[in-house]
């Protein structure tokens, strides 16, 4: 995973609200094989039509995503912040996010930043007046930048923490890898192993 | 004195790597990673994604089980899905060099009968798998959880997983099993005791007599359903029933490694005077044959009993679910369970297709001809199973009955594969799960033991092997 500070993306202003991960990705998506590639499933519904917000080409290189309350509710799917990735966004924004799903972005390197109502009005007005503005998101302060805007989001440390360092659950264990070594070679012989192959 | 410890404690001790601080969780060392198609595409991806390695492939297994057919093996899947998830299961484990069993292997087979059949699973060890029932495996005194794909990833790069704690529950089954009566039944009633939600966030332990005088199979029989109870494993301590099912098969230690293991086995018991978070008994001298005759393992009565009433059930919640049930299941309640008739049989699962299992069933259709208007499928757990049943005859046995023989997988106990039962039809399945559409869009299921299945098979009604005695 890359380690994230600061980066500057076109926002794209995202008025729905209780958004479950099944508009995210529809089901459909889930019968593949890959861990990538999954862009073209993302919003497919609402993709559709033609006056759908990514459809428009302000929003064509779209990294930062400002969505309205409750986003992510429904099924657990990791699939729908693997769409959220592979399309392209490196932060969603929203007044309220489902748990599992805020914790999903965390472990795949999606920021997920609450800002206030407010504030997500703000943004959503300031992005339509210039349609394609970039917003600078500034993780270690946790401030979202958009012209004179400055908004403050809230991100829970241990989550800040492993995106900057962008270290993913695995990252983390094999922070211990020493730890683990030191198992391994007091692991009994008698203990299984599959290799060599025995017995066929 | 030393703590006084539960098994799955003393296992969980055995297998920490970091103590996890500030409410973190443990990191446990795994000893053993079961793979197949469905869980572990997205894994490997994962893994190639971030430039990692496998850690341990000396650790790590593969087999095809969940979507293979089990007719026609030698023709190429036709199922796309299924076609494209084998397929990957094959390049990556020949990209990572990992050992695969595939279909027509000798070995290849539902990955809970591969591991223990390869003497792989043994007493003391973690065993993972992403699949719920890897419970499976506690039966040798393993510590042994299904895991999602993700943590599949996480212990192909680094042999470990984080856990959080669990509670311990006892399920004390006293007594012996009366002539008819099998594993089957006693785990059917015990989740018919403590609910689907029953066992959430426990690790249970099979003990007392009547689980001490079970073969290795019963007890693989008991820890599969665990999960149906809602734990995260089910375990019994290894004893002389175990050892002796474990030694000599392929990978079971040898020579001194054997003596050291059994030291340690020997010490795999829950100490006298441990306490247990939780404790339930069940008498096994008063267990019936049991079916289920609703939509989720627990909605379970005696075969001797009738097909209960929503208003029975004190919760509302309870009513409720039993309303629907009786609904897709199309039974009316009143009805005597021994009343109903079934289209269909399936014999097979991780959960009874072992050798055991087999025999039991052949030895009661030996000779007969099944009922009029049925059909009955045989799918043995794996290659091995299949082949070991034809040395001793049993494939004849039932396909002179009148079922069908095919080869090893998981087939209809989920249907991934073409094997299914049909619309509206009714099945006394030996597998696992009665969930609405689990066995084919709209299949109605009767979860039931190998003889209850084959007295069913002869009878065309849900019977016990005692109504073949006239
Ligand atoms: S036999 Fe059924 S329960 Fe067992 S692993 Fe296969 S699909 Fe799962």
């Amino acid at each position: 995973m890359e380690k994230i500070s600061n980066f500057n993306g076109v926002g794209v202003p995202f008025r729905y609200s209780n958004v479950d991960t099944d508009q995210i990705i529809p089901a459909i998506y889930l019968k593949r094989i890959a861990k990538t590639g999954y862009e073209d499933g993302l919003f497919s519904t609402l993709r559709q039509d033609p006056d759908f917000v990514l459809n428009q080409p302000e929003y064509k290189n779209a990294q930062v995503l400002v969505a309205g309350s409750d986003f992510g509710t429904g099924s657990s799917r990791e699939h729908a912040v693997w769409a959220l990735r592979d399309y392209g966004f490196k932060a969603v924004f929203s007044p309220k996010f489902a748990d599992i799903f805020r914790s999903n972005c965390g472990k795949q390197g999606v920021i997920a930043g609450v800002i206030s109502n407010a504030d997500t009005v703000k943004l959503w007005e300031k992005m339509e007046s210039e349609p394609g503005i970039e917003l600078e998101v500034d993780l270690p302060s946790q401030v979202v930048r958009c012209g004179e805007l400055e908004i403050n989001f809230d991100i829970d440390e241990y989550t800040k923490w492993r995106l900057s360092e962008g270290l993913d659950d695995i990252g983390i264990t094999l922070q211990n890898e020493d730890k683990i070594e030191e198992f391994e070679s007091r692991r009994a012989a008698w203990r299984p192993k599959t290799l060599p192959v025995k017995g066929d | 004195m030393a703590e006084k410890l539960t098994l799955a404690e003393k296992l969980w001790r055995d297998h920490l790597v970091v103590k996890g601080e500030d409410g973190a969780p443990d990191l446990i060392y795994i000893d053993l990673h079961l793979i197949h198609e469905v869980t572990s595409p997205q894994a490997f991806d994962g893994l190639r994604l971030e430039g990692r390695d496998i850690r341990r492939r000396d650790l790590t297994i593969a087999t095809e089980d969940h979507n293979t057919p089990t007719k026609d093996i030698h023709l190429p899947i036709a199922e796309p899905t299924s076609a494209k998830q084998v397929q990957a299961l094959r390049d990556n484990t020949e990209e990572y060099g990992v050992r695969i069993h595939s279909l027509g292997d000798k070995n290849q087979g539902i990955v809970h009968v591969v591991g223990p059949q390869l003497g792989l699973t043994m007493p003391g060890i973690t065993v993972v798998c992403g699949d719920s029932h890897t419970s499976t495996h506690g039966a040798f005194g393993a510590l042994a959880m299904g895991i999602g794909t993700s943590e599949v990833e996480h212990v192909l790069a680094t042999q470990t997983l984080p856990l959080a704690p669990f509670k311990t529950m006892a399920i004390n089954v006293e007594g012996s099993l009366r002539p008819g009566v099998s594993a089957k039944d006693i785990i059917l009633a015990i989740i018919a005791k403590i609910g689907t939600g029953g066992g959430q966030g426990y690790v249970l332990e099979y003990r007392g007599s009547a689980i001490r005088e079970l073969s290795m199979e019963g007890r693989m029989t008991i820890c599969n359903m665990s999960i149906e109870a809602g734990a995260r494993a089910g375990m019994v301590a290894p004893d002389q029933i175990t050892f002796d099912y474990l030694k000599g098969r392929p990978h079971a230690p040898e020579g001194k490694d054997w003596d050291e293991a059994m030291e340690y086995w020997k010490t795999l018991q829950t100490d006298e005077g441990a306490e247990f978070d939780k404790e339930i008994y069940i008498d096994a001298d008063e267990l019936d044959p049991f079916v289920t005759w609703g939509t989720n393992p627990g909605q379970g009565v005696s075969l001797l009993g009738e097909v209960p009433s929503p208003d029975s059930f004190d919760l509302a919640s309870d009513q409720e679910s039993a309303e629907k049930a009786l609904q897709y299941m199309d039974l009316v309640p009143g009805t005597k369970m021994k009343d109903i008739r079934v289209d269909t049989v399936f014999l097979g699962s991780c959960t009874n297709s072992r050798i055991e299992d087999l025999r039991a069933a052949a030895n009661l259709v030996k000779g007969k001809k099944l009922a009029e208007g049925l059909t009955m499928m045989v799918v043995p757990g794996s290659q091995k199973v299949r082949i070991e049943a034809e040395s001793e005859g049993l494939d004849k046995i039932f396909k002179d009955f009148g079922a069908e023989w095919r080869f090893a997988g998981c087939s209809a106990c989920l249907g991934m594969n073409p094997d299914k039962v049909g619309e509206f039809k009714r099945a006394a399945s030996t597998s696992n799960r009665n969930f609405v559409g689990r066995q084919g869009k709209n299949a109605r299921t009767h979860l039931v033991s190998p003889v209850v299945a084959a007295a069913t098979a002869i009878r065309g009604t849900l019977s016990a092997p005692s109504d073949l005695e006239d």
